[in-house]
Formats: C-alpha cells, sequence, structure tokens
C-alpha cells in the first residue's frame, strides 16, 4: 500500500503538466503499419508520437511510444499521449475505444485496408488530408500508382506465368503458405505468377504431399523467414519442398514482407522488384 | 474426495461446528471491503494519463454539484468518469463474480480443484466465442460495430451456460445428480469443445486468430457504460444471491448423507448451486474473455485464514476475488503504458507463484475445503 501512496504523491505533482496548445503542429498516434509508413514517407514523422506493435518501419518508430496490439488499444494509454490526430487503419479497434477517444475530442480518422492497387493511393490520399498535406498525398499517391501501372505493364509483356508458392513459416514442420484471400495472394497474382496455394485459404500449414502436388517452380519468401529457419538450405528441408520444380533449381525470391504486403508507400518499389525477378525472360528497361 | 478432511466435522451437527461468531465474521467481511475500497480509491486515481488524486476529486463533486477549486479539462473528466470508472466497477463486479462462483463449485464438488471452468463454462465460452468470430464475419459486418460486438457477447454467454447445463443433464439420473460423473464428464466435454476450437482456428484467419487469442487472454479494457449495465445485472444478482446457499453448502461439508439429514434438500440445492456458478461464471467471461486463477484463488486464501464457513466464505469470496482483480487490473494498465497487459497473464503471472507459496507452506492443510 505504502508504494501506492508514494505513487499517487508523485502523480499529483505531476498532474498540473500542461497541455499542448491547439496551435501547435499536430500530435499524431498511428494504428497499422502501413499506416505508420505512410504518414512518415509524407514527411509527418516528426508529428508522430505514438505507435502501434505492427509499425515497424522507418526503424525510428522503434524509440516511439507503444500503444499496444492496433486490435485491442488502451483508450487510456493512447490519450496519455495527448494526441490531437489519430490515424487508425480500419481493422484498429476496439470499436468502443476508438468512439472514446473521439468523445476525448481528439479526431479520429479511419484508413481503409485492402489488397488491390486502388487501395495504396486511397490510403496516401486520405492520411495525407488528415495530416493537411495534400500536395505532398498527390505527389506521392501518383509516384505509386504509376509504379504500379509500370508492375501491370510488365506482367502483361511477361510471356510466362510461374507458379509460385508463398511460404511464410516460423519454424521446421509443414510449411505455412499463402493461400488464397491473404495479402501473398493477391501480391503473386499482381506480379503475374499464378498462386500455387490457391486451393488454401489463409496462412495455413500446407501438407507435404500437396506441396509435390502444387508443383511450385518458384518460392517467394520474406526474407525474416528465410533468417529465421535458418538459412536457404534449411528453408529447402522443410516437409515437401526438396521435390518440387523450385526446391529442385533451388529457386527461391526472397522479399521484405513489410514493404511488399503492406500495401503502404514501399509496396509499388517491391512489386516491380518481384514481378523483374518473377520474369527473367523480360528485357528490363534500365531504370 | 469425501470432504471429511476437518476431524472436528464428525461433530453432531453443523451448528456445533460454526458456533455463531457474528462479530468476527462481520469484522473480516468489513475488512475485505475496506480493503477493496482502497484499491478502488487508488485505481480511479492511477493509469497512464495523470489524473491528480484532487483532481479525481473534484470530477466526481461536479457530479453531484458540488464545486472545488481544483481545475481540470474534459480529458480528465472523460478518463476519470468513462474509462476508469466503469472500468473499476467491471473489474469489481467480474472479480466478485469469479470469487463466488468459484467458492460455490469447491463447496459443491468439495474439491478444491473446483471452478466454473472444470465443467465446461469457459471451454464452452470459448467455442462459442470463436464461432462467432469466424462464421459469423458476412452477417457481422452488415450489423452496426455495436451489435457486432454483443453478438460475441451474447454467443459466448449463450455457449459458457449451455455447456455447463449439457454437462449437469449427463450427470443427472433419475432425479438424482452424481458429483464424480458431473466432473467426468466435465472433463469430456472440455475436450470436445477444445477441439471444436481447434477446427475453427484452421478456418479463422490470422486476424480473427490473434482476435480470439486475445480475448482468451482476457481484457477489462474497452468497457463502456452501456455494455457494462447489460453484464452487471446478472453478476449482481449472482454475487448477492449466493450468500443464501451458506448453510447448505456448510451442510453439505459433512457429506451428503449427513447433509440430507440435516434437512437439505440435496437435488434442489445442487440445481441452484449449478446455476447460480455457471451464470456468474458466464457472465464475467462474457464480459471480459476468459481470466483465469481468480475463481480458484480467491476461496482458497479466505479457507486458509478464516475456516471452511460458508457464511464467511461466499460473500469473502466476492470482496476478495474482486479487489484481486483491480489489483491485477491496475498492474496490467499501468506497467507498459501507454500500451497495456492483457489482464489475464498478469492474474497467472502473481497469482501463480504466490498460491504455490502457499501451498507449500500450509501442505496438507492449504487443500482441507
Amino acid at each position: 500500500m505504502r508504494t501506492f501512496a508514494i505513487g499517487i504523491g508523485l502523480l499529483s505533482i505531476l498532474g498540473t503538466a500542461s497541455r499542448a496548445d491547439a496551435q501547435s503542429p499536430p500530435r499524431v498516434v498511428s494504428l497499422g503499419g502501413s499506416v505508420t509508413e505512410t504518414a512518415f514517407a509524407l514527411g509527418a514523422g516528426a508529428s508522430v508520437v505514438g505507435v502501434d506493435e505492427s509499425s515497424l518501419f522507418p526503424p525510428h518508430v522503434a524509440s516511439l511510444p507503444q500503444v499496444g496490439y492496433y486490435r485491442t488499444i488502451s483508450v487510456e494509454g493512447v490519450l496519455s499521449l495527448a494526441p490531437t490526430l489519430v490515424l487508425a487503419s480500419v481493422e484498429a479497434g476496439p470499436p468502443a475505444a476508438l468512439a472514446q477517444l473521439v468523445a476525448a475530442g481528439v479526431t479520429v480518422v479511419r484508413v481503409p485496408e485492402g489488397y488491390t492497387p486502388g487501395i495504396v493511393t486511397e490510403k496516401i490520399r486520405i492520411v495525407a488530408s488528415a495530416l493537411g498535406l495534400g500536395e505532398a498525398g498527390d505527389a506521392l499517391a501518383d509516384r505509386l500508382a504509376h509504379e504500379m501501372d509500370e508492375a501491370s505493364g510488365l506482367r502483361a509483356r511477361a510471356g510466362t506465368r510461374p507458379r509460385a508458392l508463398f511460404i511464410w513459416s516460423r519454424g521446421p514442420g509443414a510449411p505455412v503458405v499463402g493461400g488464397s484471400e491473404t495479402g501473398a495472394s493477391a501480391v503473386l497474382e499482381l506480379a503475374g505468377a499464378e498462386n500455387a496455394a490457391s486451393g488454401m485459404r489463409g496462412y495455413q500449414p500446407m501438407n507435404a504431399e500437396s506441396v509435390v502436388l502444387a508443383s511450385p517452380d518458384v518460392l517467394v519468401v520474406p526474407d525474416a523467414t528465410v533468417a529465421s529457419l535458418g538459412g536457404l538450405d534449411a528453408l529447402l528441408r522443410l516437409p515437401g519442398v526438396a521435390a518440387t520444380p523450385a526446391g529442385r533449381a533451388r529457386r527461391v525470391i526472397t522479399v521484405d514482407l513489410m514493404a511488399l504486403l503492406g500495401f503502404g508507400p514501399r509496396t509499388g518499389e517491391a512489386l516491380l522488384a518481384l514481378t523483374r525477378e518473377l520474369h527473367p525472360d523480360l528485357q528490363v528497361s534500365a531504370r | 474426495v469425501s470432504g471429511r478432511t476437518l476431524p472436528t466435522l464428525y461433530a453432531a451437527s453443523a451448528s456445533d461446528v460454526w458456533p455463531d461468531h457474528r462479530a468476527e465474521r462481520a469484522a473480516i467481511l468489513i475488512g475485505l471491503g475496506a480493503v477493496l475500497g482502497g484499491l478502488a480509491v487508488t485505481s480511479l486515481c492511477v493509469g497512464a494519463v495523470r489524473v491528480s488524486p484532487l483532481q479525481v476529486l473534484a470530477v466526481l463533486a461536479q457530479q453531484i454539484g458540488l464545486g472545488t477549486p481544483w481545475a481540470f479539462g474534459d480529458t480528465e473528466r472523460l478518463v476519470v468518469l468513462d474509462i476508469r470508472l466503469p472500468r473499476i466497477l467491471l473489474g469489481a463486479l467480474v472479480g466478485g463474480g469469479l470469487g463466488v462462483s468459484g467458492a460455490l463449485m469447491q463447496g459443491l464438488f468439495r474439491n478444491p480443484l473446483a471452478d466454473p471452468g472444470l465443467v465446461g463454462a469457459s471451454t464452452g465460452a470459448a467455442l462459442a466465442a470463436i464461432a462467432v468470430l469466424v462464421l459469423g464475419t458476412s452477417f457481422l459486418q452488415s450489423l452496426p460495430e455495436a451489435l457486432a460486438g454483443a453478438a460475441l457477447s451474447v454467443g459466448a454467454f449463450v455457449g459458457g451456460v449451455a455447456t455447463v447445463l449439457l454437462v449437469y443433464r449427463m450427470a443427472t439420473r433419475d432425479g438424482r445428480t452424481s458429483v464424480p460423473t458431473m466432473l467426468l464428464a466435465g472433463i469430456a466435454v472440455n475436450a470436445l469443445a477444445a477441439a471444436g476450437v481447434g477446427a475453427f482456428t484452421i478456418l479463422s484467419t490470422d486476424q480473427q486468430l490473434r482476435d480470439f487469442t486475445f480475448w482468451t487472454l482476457g481484457s477489462l479494457g474497452g468497457v463502456t457504460w452501456p455494455r457494462l449495465a447489460a453484464g452487471a445485472t446478472v453478476l449482481v444478482g449472482g454475487i448477492a444471491a449466493a450468500p443464501l446457499m451458506a448453510r447448505t453448502l456448510n451442510a453439505l461439508l459433512l457429506g451428503e448423507a449427513e447433509a440430507k439429514h440435516l434437512g437439505v434438500d440435496l437435488q434442489r440445492s445442487k440445481t441452484t448451486v449449478v446455476l447460480l456458478a455457471t451464470l456468474t461464471a458466464a457472465a464475467a467471461v462474457t464480459l471480459t474473455g476468459i481470466i483465469g486463477f481468480v475463481g480458484l484463488v480467491a476461496p482458497h486464501l479466505l479457507r486458509l485464514v478464516v475456516g471452511p464457513d460458508h457464511r464467511v466464505v461466499l460473500p469473502g469470496s466476492a470482496l476478495l476475488g474482486a479487489g484481486l482483480l483491480l489489483a491485477a487490473d491496475l498492474v496490467a494498465r499501468t506497467v507498459a503504458a501507454p500500451a497495456e497487459l492483457p489482464i489475464g497473464i498478469v492474474t497467472a503471472l502473481l497469482g501463480a507463484p504466490f498460491f504455490l507459496w502457499l501451498l507449500l507452506r500450509e501442505g496438507e492443510r492449504a487443500w482441507a475445503v
């Protein structure tokens, strides 16, 4: 009890700390990895005072206060950062918590999520307008739209449509693959590949024999997965993988998971790179 | 387990075993109430947002129309009235409900391990919850957000209660409920429900799975007044009604045959106790997800200190359970601020080592129901 009493005493001294003025720049709490990336890409990084635990890029966000998992945020935790604006992915919640933030006078802007090229530019424009950075938003959205167009142009010109298997395992055992209705599946299609695991839904472990049957020509793997498995050889030792065309040819493309699947400002470049790697036959215009 | 763990229980009748000691009982309960009150006040004053105790006082005074010299802003008022206050009430009610339902079940089964989870309340609720999360996605999206949240709660409540009633039915033959059958059937039904949960985790998306994982770890966060009001009616009813069963449970401590000779209507008592414990536990799980350990520990601690008299154990478990949960929540929402820990982690992390220490220190005596 005594510790609590001291705690209260301390807090009563600190309780008079002043609030930010209405005129000062916005204090932004960002909930969602790609939302945070977008805010930073727009040059608003200095205004961000807190992020959720899925925000990992740019690396600087690691030094910001964390408000927890974005599906279960704590209202009081967010309020303690005295935000004026909360940029919340539509997947952030719980709804009651966001409603309480609004009741506390915080502007809450919901940012859409999805796996289509259109969602990338929509996200950028919404975040930019919430931050009052319309021009920077237009510029960034145009750049992304251009990159996505370029990727779709490459896809149209590609002569082949390789079967690709997206592997997102965290350890040995049946490989966890990206089935239909996943960001991984959407990206493979956008990059001009056929998802070899389209018969499954979501990210699920795939039985070794089914891996062989899926017969992927190429494996697409997050670089963090390769590292956590212990290298390329360990990846190829996952059940069934060695017996596939990709395994025999050791054809593996590693990707940056957040850049590619975030459908944020880095997705365009990552998608272009993946498209080129999937289609080595393309006469790549040097840029 | 015969329950004849205390030699004195061979005495002629329950009233000889437990002389009234009215003042002593009152003192214990008042003491527990005071600790709970202290924790509630501390919880109201401590949190991620800095609000001084004087400001808290000023906010509360304003509600009843009193002016105070201590200034506060809208944020402070919202934090105190709409975030901390409902959360404290929720914590106290859920903790009290878990404590009472644990005490009721331990008393009925005369088994120190019993809690409503043992006969399926938690797993049944979990199965219903993940079923709603996975199967209900498209349906839920067509509902307003508030209703979608309620669907999960109502589903979990119905799932918990239905599972226990199923177990109870299976253990009842010719109008007699066999307690050992109920425990064994509970184990089997728990395994079945767990298999169902496993099947749904395969069908679920990553998002749904993470939501479910957090739900099973419990949280007092995200509570609002309307949600609190809905669940509170059941909890208040359960906590208030439980002490009415004290004399019956005291008589049952002597054994079923002995209780019958003392004039206890066995079948009716079992039904009432199981219903009370289940409704209370299911309401608690529904409001906060699964919070382990409180229902097990609170009655134990009390029995160690004050003995097995249910006239103290039942209301005392409510007060102690409420206090334990408030203390755990205080840790959960401050230690990682501005983030917060799932409270189930805190209750287990703090509760389990303490409970083990107590067990080792007290040895066999700790197991006496």
